[in-house]
């Protein structure tokens, strides 16, 4: 497996201040990015949040309504999309149904003007590569659906653009190809060095996939970091929600160090102690994030000190890899505990248990929006 | 069998019988010996002799030829204009007078003939006396006519191929650096070429036996085939239009036969692809 170079230093998708409208609607917000050579960047978001839009404005099929869109440092306003240094693999794979799977590849060469030898050369090579060489004389509708896929996606990149686009590139395919797939592309785009941006609901999908997450709400960029970030250090509510579940509580800060704070929560019975500071104003309305898999249940009947609460098992879903209990706390607040199954003999948890809740000083994630 | 099966095919024999027993009729009498139509000469019957006569009708095989040359030519015509006309409603967008077009367009379909033949006759006389043209009526004035009326047909069946048709097909070729011209000449034509086709040939059925709209505009020496007919039959019907008649089901039957056939393979065929195609590794 090749190593992804990024060039931190090479902005070379520059969208500086992009706002969409149509009619009064609109979709994309005064959004800015920059998107580095050589990296995965995912446009995450809910259906309407206008990433779709961002992507149409990047391929051409949309013109900003005011803002600028820069790919390696040339601007793109007025360039038609079949003048763009671009190319996109679409949602429904939009391959030519009345042709076969060579010419689907080769469609592209031919409208630059590459010569025919070279053109058979490049459309093989490009075949071998998503290893659908045997398949080169099939009409797309004698293709399953994860080999139009990959024929989608050699005939995007044959042309070798500077940026690559994919619109839910894995959404059409089951859940077992879906896997198999994600791996499949991060390795051609490392094996490529093409820059890859990439739209998706589906968080599973972005945080495989990408090297940075861009996450969208009502047309606007909420939060940008690589997935780690996104998920361990979410800037607001809707983050924090949006990618995986968490726990949120309602409270107000009682003490504010630099090195610490203390949380008061109605909804729990300890205070909460967070073991970094924060930047809010004293006695400030703010939100405890605590992710799932960072609390620790065990059986028992008291809970003391901070950062535990007790409570009573409501339900469990049993997964296999890990298994989901929602715990009723003695407040009534209901908890969202995830366990991993470690242990095969183990005697688990049951229902209408009494169980104890705690959490590290560093777990939860305080939230001020 | 039970009662519903009894009544189902009940009802349908009675709709088949409905249907085609004037047409079997015809074809029946048109191998009757009879001068007069309606009475079976059972001695001298079964015979050939109102085809043999009706090959010697250089004036009925006239009109046959004058109407198939018309057909074609206004099935042309119509084809592009209602392509055209069927890419703009569905591919423009919104724009100025776009709901007019779409209205004006099929209006046509729903417009008496009659009101149709006498528009284009005052259309065709005025046009006559201002610039000259076109001089005097018959194959290009009936073949004008024909267009106008049967491009809303064209009009309607590619419009909705179009309707069906996934944007992100033309956007793609856009995409891989395909200029509009060739977009629409690569990918959109050959795609709605079916809808094309078929609407060609609906207009051509619609062109080949319309009287109405003919006959106010055709002039001497430019009558088609069912004007023809129709004027003959005036005079009493005769037994050698039963066997043209005969001969015209055939041609049609045969074409319509032939044409379900084989989509079916074809559809068979795709099928059985896409079902390889699915149980193949991924």
């Amino acid at each position: 497996m090749a190593e992804r170079v990024v060039d931190r230093q090479n902005q070379y998708l520059r969208i500086e201040g992009v706002t969409k409208r149509f009619g009064d609607f609109v979709a994309v917000d005064n959004v800015s990015l920059s998107i580095f050579k050589g990296e995965i960047f995912c446009l995450l978001g809910g259906s309407g949040c206008g990433k779709t839009t961002l992507l149409r404005m990047l391929a051409g099929f949309e013109s900003p309504t005011s803002g600028r869109i820069l790919i390696d440092g040339q601007d793109m306003a007025g360039i038609p999309p079949y003048e763009r240094p671009v190319n996109m693999m679409f949602q429904s794979y939009a391959l030519f149904p009345h042709m076969t799977v060579a010419a689907n590849v080769a469609f592209g060469l031919e409208q630059e003007g590459v010569a025919r030898p070279e053109i058979e050369r490049r459309v093989s090579e490009m075949l071998d590569i998503v290893k659908l060489g045997e398949f080169a004389k099939r009409k797309p509708h004698q293709l399953s659906g994860g080999q139009r896929q990959r024929v989608a996606l050699a005939r995007a990149l044959v042309k070798k653009p500077k940026l690559l686009l994919l619109d839910e590139p894995l959404g059409a395919l089951d859940k077992k190809l879906r896997e198999h797939t994600q791996f499949e592309l991060i390795n051609l785009q490392e094996q490529l060095g093409v820059t890859f941006v990439v739209v998706t609901h589906d968080q599973e999908e972005a945080m495989t996939l990408a090297s940075r997450i861009g996450v969208m709400n009502k047309g606007q960029i909420v939060q940008v970091g690589t997935p780690t970030e996104i998920y361990e250090f979410p800037n607001s509510r809707f983050v924090a929600d949006f990618i995986g579940s968490v726990n949120m509580f309602e409270g107000r800060l009682i003490e504010d160090e630099p090195g610490h704070v203390r949380i008061r929560c109605d909804d729990l019975d300890s205070t909460v102690f967070v073991s970094h500071g924060i930047s809010a104003a004293p006695d400030a309305k703010v939100f405890v994030a605590i992710r799932p898999e960072k609390i620790e249940m065990n059986r028992g009947a008291t809970a003391e000190g901070e950062n535990c609460v007790g409570g009573v098992v409501r339900e469990i879903a049993y997964m296999g890899d890990l298994s989901v209990y929602l715990v009723r706390l003695d407040g009534g607040r209901m908890v969202r505990v995830t366990i991993p199954n470690i242990e095969r003999h183990e005697e688990r948890i049951v229902w209408e248990e009494r169980v104890v809740l705690r959490w590290q000083p560093s777990s939860p994630v305080v939230l001020t929006q | 069998m039970n009662d519903r099966g009894w009544f189902r095919n009940s009802i349908l024999g009675l709709g088949l019988a409905f249907l085609y027993i004037p047409i079997l009729s015809m074809m029946f009498f048109s191998f009757n010996n009879s001068r007069l139509v309606t009475v079976w000469d059972a001695e001298n019957s079964p015979t050939l002799r109102w085809y043999v006569r009706l090959f010697e009708n250089e004036q009925l095989l006239g009109a046959a030829w004058i109407s198939i040359k018309i057909a074609a030519l206004s099935a042309s015509g119509a084809a592009i204009l209602g392509t055209l006309a069927g890419l703009v409603l569905t591919r423009f967008g919104p724009f100025r007078g776009r709901a007019l077009l779409s209205a004006m367009t099929t209006a046509p379909l729903v417009m008496p003939e009659v009101i149709m033949g006498i528009a284009m006759l005052l259309l065709f006389v005025a046009l006559e006396q201002m610039i000259g043209w076109p001089a005097g009526r018959g194959l290009l004035t009936i073949t004008i006519a024909h267009v106008t009326f049967t491009m809303a047909y064209v009009t309607v069946v590619v419009q909705s191929r179009l309707a069906g048709f996934d944007d992100a097909l033309e956007e793609a070729a856009l995409d891989l650096g395909a200029k509009p011209a060739t977009v629409f000449f690569k990918i959109t034509l050959p795609l709605i070429m079916p809808a094309i086709v078929s609407g060609w040939l609906l207009a051509f059925t619609l062109s080949w036996d319309d009287v109405v709209i003919s006959q106010f505009v055709s002039g001497p020496g430019s009558s088609t085939l069912p004007m023809e007919i129709f004027s003959r039959v005036r005079r009493g019907v005769s037994p050698d239009i039963n066997a043209l008649a005969t001969i015209m089901v055939l041609i049609v039957a045969t074409g319509v036969v032939a044409s379900t056939i084989w989509m079916k393979r074809q559809e068979r065929k795709r099928l059985l692809e896409e079902q390889m195609a699915r149980s193949d590794t991924p």
